[in-house]
């Protein structure tokens, strides 16, 4: 197979190099220092993330990718404060942030929307907590439910939405918080191809739109490029940070860019992260691989599917 | 209508999952129907219609039928008057029309003594001593069972003992609880109370435990915090379930009248069977019987279509 010629993925046109200086520029939203977490489990104590460091600025758009096992869910859970952490800060604004709390919205993977209330009640249920008065907490929900396209469904309840439709809900009631960070775990994994595509066009117009600070976890390359400002690259055992990468591919975003030199670019580099040459053979060590033997009759007549 | 009867875990026509539901109910009262009106299935018994010169045998008693004909025999051998008589099933199984009549006449019927109920009046008795001992068992039993879901400390404080006393039989109570709380009511009330209250604590908390723990953590994100949490996620969350479990345990709570309605002054709908059970009018027995089905049934598809309309978001769309 013959390699595209392809330009390095550090290599950044002078807008993109320049939008990267005014991000870093931006005041820090999420500071995350040390941050190391250690399960203790039957076999001893496991290192689920180690020494893992990184900042985020204001509006940026920052996705975490991994293989699977290097706690990227761990992270964004820690980020959360649904997971406790052994050792590090967290700092949201600069201040350590300890449990969960609505300056943190999160975006689960699963489908959590409360069943018994309609997509409106849904929403205002961080409004309600707040204690905003009702009739406030109507209007500022309706508001979030059209900022996602979802006004005609304001009195659905959730097992009359599509997947995608779902999420979208999800969405609309995390910021409806007006949390300082949006953290979203894999939000769109359990979609097909076409809603996933649809969705991150969506969010990448929410985000356009409103002051919003996202950690997006996921485990496709594509959605990672196409969405991210920076991509923060984990590798497994322990989890820590491999290489947080500046994607070079100019804002804003569209679907005909996933061909383009710089995004494909950035792919390669990834999959050289993610899937290194040497780990195949590593596998094959562990028996974590086919064992294939030519299961046809000897005298079948069928040629190679070669 | 080309469709299988029998697919694994298919749906039916409506057409056919009503007609199934009659049926349920049809296959029941012909196979009674026919073992009470065709003589040959069973009618183990005679029922002497002339006495003939057999000494004992009397108009309308019933002997068993290898009696009858050993008598016959008999009389046959000496030549003497033959009894007559028909065959006829056993006094504890009354036809259909029996117990339809006396579906009627046990309402209609004076008490055979003073001191004894009217059926209604009876029944009234029952229900009241259902509804207090469900209402109180509910009362406490729900609450507790809900915090013993949600808050590990009183699960560990309270399901222990829970568990050790649901062990003993609510009957084992009864002479206590007279001892206790006299005759009347309070007695049978506390029965059902014991009956239902242990088992109704365990499976409260085991529905709330099964809450899906996402929506949990969700909810934190959202700001939730403890009386939060509970008030606005754990008890809608589980509201439904709980309502599903209430039906099941009230069904519960009628196995235990009959003991109840034992002890102290004894009163009520099951008193009533086994008075008329001694009495041997056996269709008033089956009619009683009925209606405690009947009120059963009733108040379940009543429960059940209020809780259609009390939690419209789990009517799932039907294809």
């Amino acid at each position: 197979m013959t390699q595209l010629e392809l330009p390095s993925y550090r290599d950044q046109s002078p807008e993109v190099a320049d939008r990267f200086t005014r991000l870093k520029e931006r005041p820090v939203i999420l500071e995350v220092k040390g941050l190391t977490k250690t399960f203790d489990t039957a076999q001893g104590p496991v290192t689920a993330l180690k020494d893992i460091s990184f900042r985020t600025h204001q509006r940026e758009f920052v996705c975490v990718i991994g293989p699977s096992g290097c706690g990227k869910s761990t992270l964004v859970r820690t980020l959360a404060g649904l997971e406790d952490y052994s050792s590090g800060e967290v700092l949201l604004d600069g201040k350590p942030v300890h449990g969960p709390g609505p300056d943190r919205g999160m975006v689960f993977q699963g489908y959590t929307l409360f069943p018994w209330r309609t997509v409106k009640k849904n929403v205002m249920f961080g409004l309600e907590l707040a204690g905003r008065s009702r009739t406030a907490a109507e209007e500022e929900a309706l508001q979030w439910i059209d900022l996602v396209g979802l006004s005609k469904f304001v009195n659905a309840y959730p097992h009359q939405l599509s997947g995608g439709m779902k999420q979208r809900v999800a969405i609309a009631r995390a910021l409806a918080n007006q949390p300082r960070i949006l953290l979203m775990d894999e939000p769109f994994g359990a979609l097909d191809a076409q809603s996933r595509a649809k969705m991150q066009g969506y969010l990448l117009e929410i985000w356009k739109n409103i002051d919003i600070t996202i950690v997006f976890i996921t485990h496709d390359l594509d959605e990672a490029i196409y969405l991210a400002d920076r991509i923060l690259v984990l590798k497994a055992h322990p989890g820590e940070v491999q290489e947080l990468i500046e994607v070079p591919v100019p804002q804003p975003r569209t679907p005909t860019q996933c061909l383009s030199p710089e995004f494909l670019a950035t792919k390669r580099r990834l999959e050289e992260l993610i899937h290194p040459p040497g780990q195949e053979a590593e596998e094959g060590i562990n028996g974590d691989r086919l064992n294939m033997v030519r299961m046809v009759p000897v005298n079948a007549k069928v040629e190679s599917v070669l | 209508m080309n469709k299988p009867w029998f697919a694994v875990r298919k749906e039916l026509s409506p057409r056919r999952r009503s007609f199934l539901a009659v049926m349920s109910f049809v296959l029941p009262l012909l196979v009674w129907s026919l073992v009470s009106y065709v003589p040959f299935i069973w009618h183990p018994q005679v029922e002497i219609i002339e006495a003939g010169e057999v000494d004992y045998f009397r108009t309308g008693m019933l002997v068993d039928r290898s009696v009858f004909e050993q008598e016959r025999e008999t009389l046959r051998a000496e030549g003497r008057e033959l009894p007559t008589g028909t065959r006829t099933n056993p006094v504890y199984l009354p036809a259909p029309h029996e117990v339809a009549t006396a579906l009627y006449t046990a309402f209609s019927t004076e008490p055979q003594r003073r001191n004894e109920k009217w059926l209604h009046e009876s029944l009234a008795d029952s229900i009241q001593v259902i509804f207090w001992g469900f209402f109180l068992s509910s009362l406490i039993g729900v609450p507790l069972g809900i915090l013993a879901g949600t808050y590990v400390a009183v699960s560990r404080l309270t399901e222990p003992f829970v568990e050790f006393f649901r062990y003993l039989p609510a009957p084992a109570f009864g002479a206590l609880a007279v001892a206790i709380l006299g005759i009347h009511d309070a007695p049978k009330i506390a029965i059902i109370f014991i009956g239902t209250f242990f088992q109704q604590v365990l499976v409260v908390a085991n529905t709330t435990r099964k809450l899906d723990p996402a929506l949990l953590e969700a909810a934190l994100t959202l700001g939730a915090r403890n009386a939060g949490l509970l008030f606005k996620v754990v008890i809608p969350g589980v509201a439904s379930d709980l309502y599903r479990d209430m039906r099941i345990l009230l069904g519960w709570a009628w196995t235990y009248l009959i003991v109840a309605e034992m002890i102290g002054a004894s009163s009520g709908i099951t008193w009533f069977i086994t008075q008329q059970a001694r009495y041997k009018n056996f269709d008033n027995v089956f009619a009683a019987i009925l209606i405690i089905g009947i009120i059963g049934l009733t108040t379940d598809l009543i429960l059940a279509w209020l809780g259609r309309r009390l939690f419209p978001w789990q009517r799932t769309a039907r294809a």
